[in-house]
């Protein structure tokens, strides 16, 4: 072996280079091999909020986003035990929020629904919350849909990070958490959120949406409907939707 | 009234580092945070305005509404319960015609619930407009009616009632100390940084609230990492139900506590540190700032400590606002630089990237009291008490059904019957040990062990004899993590809050098989997948009552394996309400077919 092999890790029987500093999800996604995850983005420090990525390591679980791959490590993802603790964490937040997929403009292009085909979840399982969300339709050109909020923090980052507005930020606790906006009057309208931010394109489900575009690509011409998940999410980057 | 807070935000030199203190000042000097006040707060500390708004809406003592001029929360742990604090509710509430979470519409008084304040030797507590009353009786909250229909202030009620009495009912090396303020750091000044460091690795001391991580090797890690600037973080945030003892520890070793922190401050090389009190025991505060300032007065805290050139350290007394996860020691120091108190993914640890990213040692109460001893005492004398992994004594807080609650401090490696005994415990029919994350033990584990090796311990020590109904027990535990989650991951978000409602539907009857399966499977969830310990262990009372206590959930299962989720009766009241109809026609039968 020759020095300048990068040093690998095993990931359900595979060998997967990384470099120094990546966790085992940048990892594996830059080497073609998907694990699920809702709340990670390639351009942002993951945070390891959604515990979709949840993978064995070395017999323990551990969030795939957040942990720094070692060289030698065994990690198992596909595998029956880990798919189940995935498919109750899918059931947990069809179960939280207010998830219709068939009314829902962003159905099939939503990665929570492609998630959660790949991952076979056919039911939400538990009693759903159903929760009282009205939606923020004050401002001209962006719908804000709570309703469909995973808490994410996608937005938050991409607003704060990257367009340097903080439009969006997080208040509450515990199951009482939610997505609030930067104005004293709580609506979309009264900050300087702009339709081309940053913000706006980062949501993985149906929250923030832009307004009159409803429907533009029919269903079952949407970036899930023709290919699952699991080959989508380990396109190269710029082919990424 | 923005006069007002520019008086706050100038005592707090408008840092936002600051922020919960500022709004802690807020909240007692306008009974809310209103939005307009969060707008003002943002502009002056330069922050985002939805920041500020999150940090207002995550603790539990703010609120963004006006609660009635006189609040009071109800400590709602267990303990409590047991003790009649349900009844006594319902008598002020009663008093004032208002149901639990209303203001009266005069707008005079607010009754709600708070998670354990920490007086369960002396239950049942309350917190009125953050003062704690102890030892509720129905006198005693005849007398708080009339004082607050009278309308004078909380700080001038008869000071009898905010007495918190001590129970230090057994003494060992900690509790029994007689060190003189600065004894410790004479004594590590003695032995320099590297002997002290050295002295507190080799007597094998643990983290004394709840990891058991071992002290000497933290800090250690802070030591060696690089950078000019280090902190050292007394975690009084002690929120774990049934837990006091660093209430007690703080009220009457105050300076061995403080001598301890100096003296991890000399051997890790910190110039500043900060006491994190939790919310809950605002009676401290005064006597700990007067001990603070007494100790700079005498050269134990401040610039060249005892004369030597170069060893500067002070301490800054933080309060918490009512927010369990702030016990956990990366969500204390967001909280301690005035955020959200959400846990920081792990690693990098604080010893290296701790507050303000800085290297930081994190330590408990006890265990800085313990840090001192072993300064003076060495660490061969330290190890003479407890067990091979568990070197020393450690607090226990003795709750519930017992003839005698308060402190025990015992060796490490004490049995639980030992504990029973001396407390007058009788019929146990359980004790959860270390509190709702720790351990469930039936009457028949009470020769077990408290020490690493076989029962960990944060010291939370509640007793349940054989009259208490173990789902009873449970249910409260659920209640507890459901409202003390941060919300920032799936599974403990969600989670808690299932199994607080699976719990509910048991608990009146109505719940199933299914629910009861379904409990385990959401706290195996929890326990496998959660971002920090609350939600890693909030599973744990839960499936040790399943495991241990199986009779007292099938005794309220209804026969049928399925139950509808939902009640079609109660369904129907909005369509009742709106027509104004009650009478037996508007209801369903409650039969089940």
């Amino acid at each position: 072996m020759s020095d300048e092999a990068p040093p690998t890790f095993l990931l359900d029987g595979h060998d997967v280079p990384f470099e120094p500093g990546q966790t085992i999800l940048q990892a594996a996604l830059a080497a073609g091999h998907y694990v699920p995850y809702l709340c990670f983005h390639r351009e942002f420090k993951p945070h390891g909020s959604c515990k979709v990525c949840t993978v064995k390591l070395n017999g323990r679980t551990a969030t795939s986003c957040t942990t720094p791959a070692h060289e030698g490590d065994e990690v198992l993802s596909n595998v029956p035990e880990i798919r189940e603790l995935r498919r109750n964490l899918i059931q947990f937040l069809f179960t939280e929020g207010n998830h219709f997929c068939p009314s829902c403009e962003q159905s099939g292009n939503c990665t929570l629904q492609a998630v959660g085909y790949e991952l076979g979840v056919t039911t939400g399982h538990y009693n759903p919350l159903f929760p009282n969300r009205p939606v923020d339709a004050s401002h001209p050109d962006v719908l804000l849909d709570f309703n469909r909020c995973i808490l994410c923090e996608l937005c938050v980052r991409a607003s704060s990070l990257v367009d340097q507005k903080s439009v969006f930020a997080l208040s509450g606790r515990g199951i009482t958490k939610h997505l609030i906006v930067n104005a004293e009057s709580g609506r979309l309208a009264d900050t300087n959120l702009d339709p081309a931010d940053t913000a706006m394109s980062v949501c993985p489900v149906g929250a923030i949406l832009h307004k009159r575009r409803g429907f533009r690509t029919p269903i079952g011409q949407r970036t899930y409907d023709e290919h699952p998940i699991r080959e989508v999410a380990v396109r190269p980057h710029e082919e990424k939707p | 009234m923005h006069g007002d807070l520019s008086a706050i935000l100038a005592h707090h030199r408008y840092e936002s580092l600051r922020l919960v203190q500022i709004m802690r000042d807020v909240m007692a000097l306008h009974g809310c945070i209103a939005p307009a006040t969060i707008t003002h707060l943002a502009e002056a500390l330069n922050l985002p305005r939805a920041q500020v708004e999150g940090v207002a809406g995550f603790y539990a003592f703010f609120a963004s509404e006006p609660r009635g001029r006189f609040r009071i929360l109800f400590s709602d742990n267990v303990t409590d319960e047991m003790a009649g604090s349900a009844e006594l509710r319902a008598r002020i509430l009663d008093a004032f015609r208002i149901g639990l979470g209303e203001v009266s519409r005069d707008g005079l008084v607010s009754v709600g619930l708070t998670s354990c304040t920490g007086l369960c030797d002396q239950g049942p507590a309350m917190l009125v407009n953050g003062h704690a009353i102890a030892r509720l009786t129905p006198a005693r909250i005849g007398a708080i009616s009339s004082l607050i229909r009278g309308g004078s202030p909380v700080d001038q009620w008869p000071e009898n009632l905010f007495a918190i009495v001590s129970h230090l009912e057994r003494k060992d090396r900690v509790l029994s100390s007689t060190l003189a303020p600065g004894e410790a750091i004479d004594a590590a000044m003695t032995r320099g940084a590297a002997g002290t460091l050295a002295e507190i690795r080799a007597s094998n001391l643990r983290g004394r609230g709840g990891g058991g991580f071992p002290t000497g090797t933290k800090w250690e890690a802070c030591a060696r990492a690089p950078g000019p600037e280090r902190f050292i973080v007394c975690n009084a945030d002690e929120g774990e139900p049934g837990t006091f003892k660093d209430r007690e520890l703080l009220t009457h070793h105050a300076d061995l506590v403080l001598d301890g922190m100096t003296v991890a401050a000399l051997a890790v090389g910190a110039q500043k540190g900060f006491l994190y009190l939790r919310g809950e025991y605002p009676f401290l505060i005064a006597p700990l700032e007067a001990a603070l300032a007494d100790r700079r007065a005498k050269n134990l805290l401040g610039p060249a400590i005892r004369g030597a050139v170069g060893f500067d350290f002070d301490v800054e007394l933080h309060v918490g606002a009512g927010a369990y996860v702030c016990g956990e020691e990366s969500a204390l120091i967001e909280s301690l630089e005035g955020k959200r108190g959400i846990p920081r993914n792990r690693p990098p640890f604080p010893v290296t990237h701790g507050y303000l990213q800085k290297p930081t040692v994190v330590n408990n109460v006890e265990t800085l009291a313990a840090a001192a001893l072993i300064a003076v005492h060495g660490a061969a004398w330290f190890r003479e008490v407890g067990t091979t992994k568990s070197a020393g004594t450690k607090l226990h807080s003795v709750s519930g059904d017992v003839a005698r609650p308060g402190i025990y401090e015992y060796p490490f490696g004490v049995s639980v019957r030992q504990v029973l005994d001396d407390c007058g415990a009788r019929d146990t029919q359980a004790v959860q040990v270390g509190g709702p994350s720790g351990t469930l033990l039936t009457a028949g584990e009470i020769d077990r062990r408290l020490a690493i090796e076989d029962v960990p311990t944060a010291g939370a020590f509640m007793v349940f004899d054989r009259t208490r109904d173990m789902l009873d027990v449970a249910f409260n535990f659920a209640r507890f993590f459901a409202h003390e989650s941060c919300g920032f991951c799936t599974p403990c978000r969600v989670g808690t809050t299932l199994v607080r409602h699976m719990m509910a539907r048991l608990s009146e009857g109505k719940g199933s098989r299914r629910d009861v399966k379904d409990l385990a499977r959401v706290a195996r969830l929890m326990k496998a997948t959660s971002h920090c310990g609350l939600g890693t262990t909030a599973g744990n009372p839960i499936l040790d009552a399943l495991e241990k206590f199986q009779p007292a959930f099938v005794r309220r299962l209804p026969s049928l394996d399925v139950l509808p989720s939902f009640d079609l009766d109660e369904a129907l009241a909005p369509a009742r309400e709106a027509t104004g109809r009650d009478d037996a026609g508007a209801h369903l039968d409650e039969e089940v077919p």
